[in-house]
């Protein structure tokens, strides 16, 4: 397995997101450098919609991640309740 | 954290780039759709010839018929820059979303008389893909044209297109319970129903068309000239008595996109025109050309909307088209 | 008028079904033209595509929430630039060397942003499937975006600094700026498929976040909240474009097994074609920044063998490997920036941008970083070149350098098991010798050599007369660049007594 990984900017919609993503997933290595965060997660990290909205206290498109996003590595896969990236037959491998 | 000095001794030492203040003839102030739109382009010392079209260069004049001094004088009215181009349209999309929201809410689709519906899904939808052709014939002038005036602003029309067939789409979808059949039925209809070959054989002819400023011409000033008054107008016009007016809040979008790009496609146009007789004669060439073809074939279509009337009709939009060519300087 | 219908309640779609329906079947078969003359360019670089369809964009983003998010980006991008300028925000950055960064920035890679969007424009339009083709386009417009709004950022510090004034000009002339012209100038004029491996894959994915992630990190690091908030922006679309770049990769090699071997030449040509371009950000890392967040060792440690790691494992059940040479990059990380900040120095009379030998503090710093190579081989050259100067003989390479014929950088890259000798390679073709400065630029020549004969290389269209002229004056006229203001060390430029005035007045007028 190998990490995949997210980076987001230090604003105050990407600081919940962090925190969101952090809950989510417990595995997540998470790195600060000035203006932004990178989160490293093994395997597979997955953004859930209704965890994001609960730190917000609004509703969340989930691809309003565009705004805060700055880099990513794995397969993206998203729909409407989350945001997945993962490495090896993941859900966004067309063969799988 | 404020810095406090004294204002004098942090005046600029130049007030723009060196080659917007060449072009504005003075080191002065310039816009930011002067900086940023101006000479973006290389005009030499290319390295490699493209392997998809060894005979040019990677950006080359040649590639049209039309001749300029100076690229950059096709200018956007508008000014639009990436920034101002996409909070336009997000402006213009939040009242185009209100109405789908207050259509599907409501249900107001279904206040259609069903009669006209079949009339409308049958006029409206096939134009998803008369607007794709219209995408990729904006995307080729940005891949062939000279100079980043004209591309920067044929980028803009080329996501615009997608974005008007994507708001045709979603029309269909509202009135078929979001299953998607009217969709696959509209292109049924512009494949193999008799009222669409016409424009759909104009459109696939443009697309192998070399000459990237004819097909600027034929696409942006004559067939947009002609679809968009007849769809958008007309038809909506001659639906308003069959409870067609939920659909025209809808459709409000291209009407308004129409009216302010015609600014852009005239100044384009115009301005070529003026700068030498060659160039007149082309374009005026070109317009007739294609205003002959586009009137045919969109002839078939308004008959089956108008009936009788459409004759008329048409001979009112190829008036105002010809009204329209001529304040550019052409011979039509 | 009919009278009014039951409400009838509109199912929601989901993102999936909706983006499905409005963007797939949007194109129809030609039939008044043939496909192929439609689109002529799909077929002779030999990919074969079975099923179009079968692409599609993860993001799956639609015009209307595109305009949305991308106006919203927008504001939010022109409110800083509008205080950074109304503020002064240029006196806030850390030291006014910072801004050499920022003119090899805006010369070099701004640039760089437009030919992407020119070549995506290109691909947009002849891509075949209507999935691929928006998401194409998509990038064509967003990189316009990048150009525009990193000439409005560096539009202030235009107003203040020198060497920003004329970077179009002088992206197509000025030496070293022929390094980044000519890769782009290579991947626009590939076919589409070899354009979208080089440039959505080698260089969005594998590469560039060396470029904008600890480089932009750096910027806000050093005071300069304005280039920052562009870079971070420009990002947010990045990371699109990075998601377009692994599913074009992965959409090819799943259609035919026979695209295997042509896009792993691709992948091996591009990767170092990039990672050569890259060695001008190593010395920004290591020698621009005059506060710094990492090396460049560290950042090609983190996103390129870390991150290619994991990529290149994800890949290999496709039968795809490591790019070529990647070896040899890992063992030039500690010396990299080093040579290239050295070729600089050497040629600061004829460079857009200031130089300067580090100071003791950022010696030690390097030495930190690279205890291996710094002490070793660097730190005597900048202490013998530092003594030359304090006796008024600061050295200055006179010759023209030799040029890599493939990347077109000063040949001053050293052998991968040598630090202390020049690696040089040559080829024959036609009757004629051809230099390069690795084995790698050796092999990308060789497979086409008839496209790198081609090279406008700048030493050559010098000794040819060219470049308006045969003294180093004329040449620099001919480049739109200052000399004695935009050119030589950053000590005793206008910048710096300009800068050191400003610092002088804050000390005088403390808040």
């Amino acid at each position: 397995m190998s990490k995949v990984s997210i980076t987001l900017q230090n604003t105050d919609d990407g600081r919940q997101i962090v925190d969101a993503i952090v809950s989510d997933n417990p595995a997540a290595e998470v790195s600060r450098m000035p203006a932004l965060t990178k989160i490293d997660c093994e395997g597979r990290l997955c953004l859930k919609r209704e965890t994001i909205e609960e730190r917000l206290g609004r509703s969340f498109d989930l691809q309003e991640l565009q705004l805060s996003l700055i880099s990513l590595a794995g397969n993206v896969d998203e729909d409407d309740d989350s945001f997945t990236l993962a490495w090896e037959a993941g859900p966004a491998t067309k063969n799988a | 954290m404020t810095i406090d000095i004294k204002t004098a001794t942090i005046q600029p030492r130049r007030q723009t780039y060196a080659n917007v203040a060449r072009r504005l003839g003075a080191d002065r102030p310039a816009s930011r759709y002067e900086e940023s739109m101006f000479d973006l382009q290389a005009t030499g010392a290319f390295h490699y010839r493209p392997t998809w079209a060894p005979e040019y260069d990677l950006f080359d004049a040649s590639r049209t018929a039309i001749a300029l001094e100076d690229w950059h004088v096709l200018r956007d009215p508008r000014q639009f820059y990436y920034g101002t181009y996409t909070i336009a349209r997000a402006r213009m999309m939040e009242a185009t979303e209100k109405a789908f929201a207050y259509a599907e809410k409501r249900g107001r689709v279904s206040g259609v008389a069903e009669d006209w519906m079949t009339v409308l899904r049958h006029y409206l939808l096939p134009l998803r893909h008369y607007e794709w052709g219209a995408n990729m014939n904006n995307c080729n002038i940005t891949d062939i044209g000279f100079g980043s005036t004209i591309t920067e602003a044929t980028m803009f029309a080329t996501m615009d297109r997608l974005g008007i067939a994507q708001v045709i789409s979603r029309i269909g979808l509202l009135t078929d319970g979001g299953s998607g059949t009217s969709l696959t039925a509209a292109k049924q209809d512009w494949i193999e129903h008799p009222d669409w070959q016409g424009l759909r054989h104009a459109i696939e002819d443009l697309l192998v068309a070399p000459d990237w400023f004819e097909v600027f011409v034929a696409q942006n000033l004559v067939l947009d000239g002609f679809v968009y008054p007849l769809a958008y107008r007309a038809f909506d016009e001659a639906g308003q008595g069959h409870g067609g007016g939920a659909i025209s809040p809808l459709t409000e979008f291209m009407l308004d996109w129409f009216d302010e790009t015609s600014r852009w496609v005239d100044a384009v146009i115009g301005t070529a025109a003026r700068e030498n007789e060659a160039n007149a004669g082309h374009l005026s060439r070109w317009t007739n050309d294609w205003a002959k073809r586009a009137r045919e074939a969109v002839t078939p279509i308004a008959r089956a909307v108008l009936g009788p009337a459409a004759d008329a009709t048409l001979d009112g939009i190829a008036a105002d088209l010809a009204v329209r060519g001529r304040k550019l300087g052409l011979a039509v | 008028m009919n009278a009014m219908p039951p409400l009838q309640k509109q199912r929601k779609l989901s993102l999936k079904e909706r983006y499905a329906h409005l963007t797939r079947d949007l194109g129809w078969e030609t039939t008044y033209q043939p496909m192929d003359k439609v689109f002529p360019y799909v077929a002779y670089e030999g990919i074969k595509i079975h099923d179009w369809d079968a692409w599609e964009d993860p993001f799956r983003l639609t015009m209307d929430a595109y305009w949305k998010y991308q106006a919203e980006k927008e504001r939010k991008l022109y409110a800083v630039i509008e205080s950074f300028a109304q503020n002064n925000g240029h006196l806030n950055i850390t030291d006014a060397r910072y801004v050499n960064a920022l003119k090899l920035f805006l010369t070099g890679v701004s640039p760089l942003e437009y030919s992407a969007h020119r070549g995506y424009a290109h691909v947009g339009r002849h891509f075949v499937g209507a999935g691929p083709r928006i998401a194409c386009q998509m990038q064509a417009i967003d990189e316009l975006r990048h150009a525009q709004t990193q000439i409005h950022t560096m539009s202030h510090y235009n107003k203040f600094f020198d060497g920003l004034h004329d970077a179009r000009h002088m992206h197509d002339r000025v030496w070293y700026l022929s390094v980044p012209k000519s890769f782009f100038e290579d991947a626009c004029t590939a076919g589409p498929f070899e354009f979208l491996t080089a440039i959505s894959f080698s260089f969005e994915y594998v590469l560039t976040n060396l470029l904008f992630v600890p480089f932009m990190s750096g910027a806000a690091y050093n005071g300069d909240m304005a280039t920052v908030t562009f870079g971070f922006s420009a990002q947010s679309d990045e990371a699109r474009h990075m998601t377009l770049g692994l599913e074009i990769i992965k959409f090819m090699l799943e259609q035919d097994e026979g695209n295997v071997p042509i896009v792993q030449r691709w992948i091996d040509k591009w990767f170092w074609r990039g990672y050569r371009l890259l060695s001008l950000v190593s010395m920004m890392m290591d020698y621009m920044l005059p506060k710094r967040i990492m090396s460049w060792a560290e950042s090609w440690e983190m996103y390129f063998e870390q991150a290619g790691d994991a990529l290149f494992e994800d890949l290999s059940r496709y039968g795809i490997r490591k790019p070529k040479y990647h070896e040899v990059a890992a063992k030039e990380k500690h010396r990299l920036s080093h040579e290239v900040w050295s070729i600089f120095y050497n040629y600061t009379q004829a460079a857009a941008f200031h130089t300067w030998l580090p100071s003791e503090e950022e010696m030690t710093w390097l030495s930190a970083k690279y205890p291996d190579t710094f002490d070793k081989y660097y730190r005597p050259r900048f202490k013998a070149w530092s003594e030359m100067a304090a006796e008024g003989k600061r050295f200055y390479n006179q010759t023209l350098p030799q040029l890599c014929t493939t990347c077109q950088i000063p040949m001053g890259f050293t052998e991968p098991d040598d630090p202390t000798t020049i690696c040089f390679r040559s080829a024959e073709y036609k009757g004629e010798r051809y230099h390069f400065c690795s084995d790698g630029c050796k092999d990308i020549f060789c497979h086409e050599p008839e496209k790198y004969v081609q090279s406008w290389l700048p030493v050559h269209q010098i000794y040819m007369g060219n470049c308006g002229g045969a003294e180093v004056k004329d040449v620099l006229a001919w480049y739109h660049l200052n000399f004695g203001v935009d050119n030589f060390d950053y000590e005793g430029s206008p910048d710096q007594k300009l800068w050191d005035e400003w610092q002088a007045q804050k000390a005088a007028n403390p808040v």
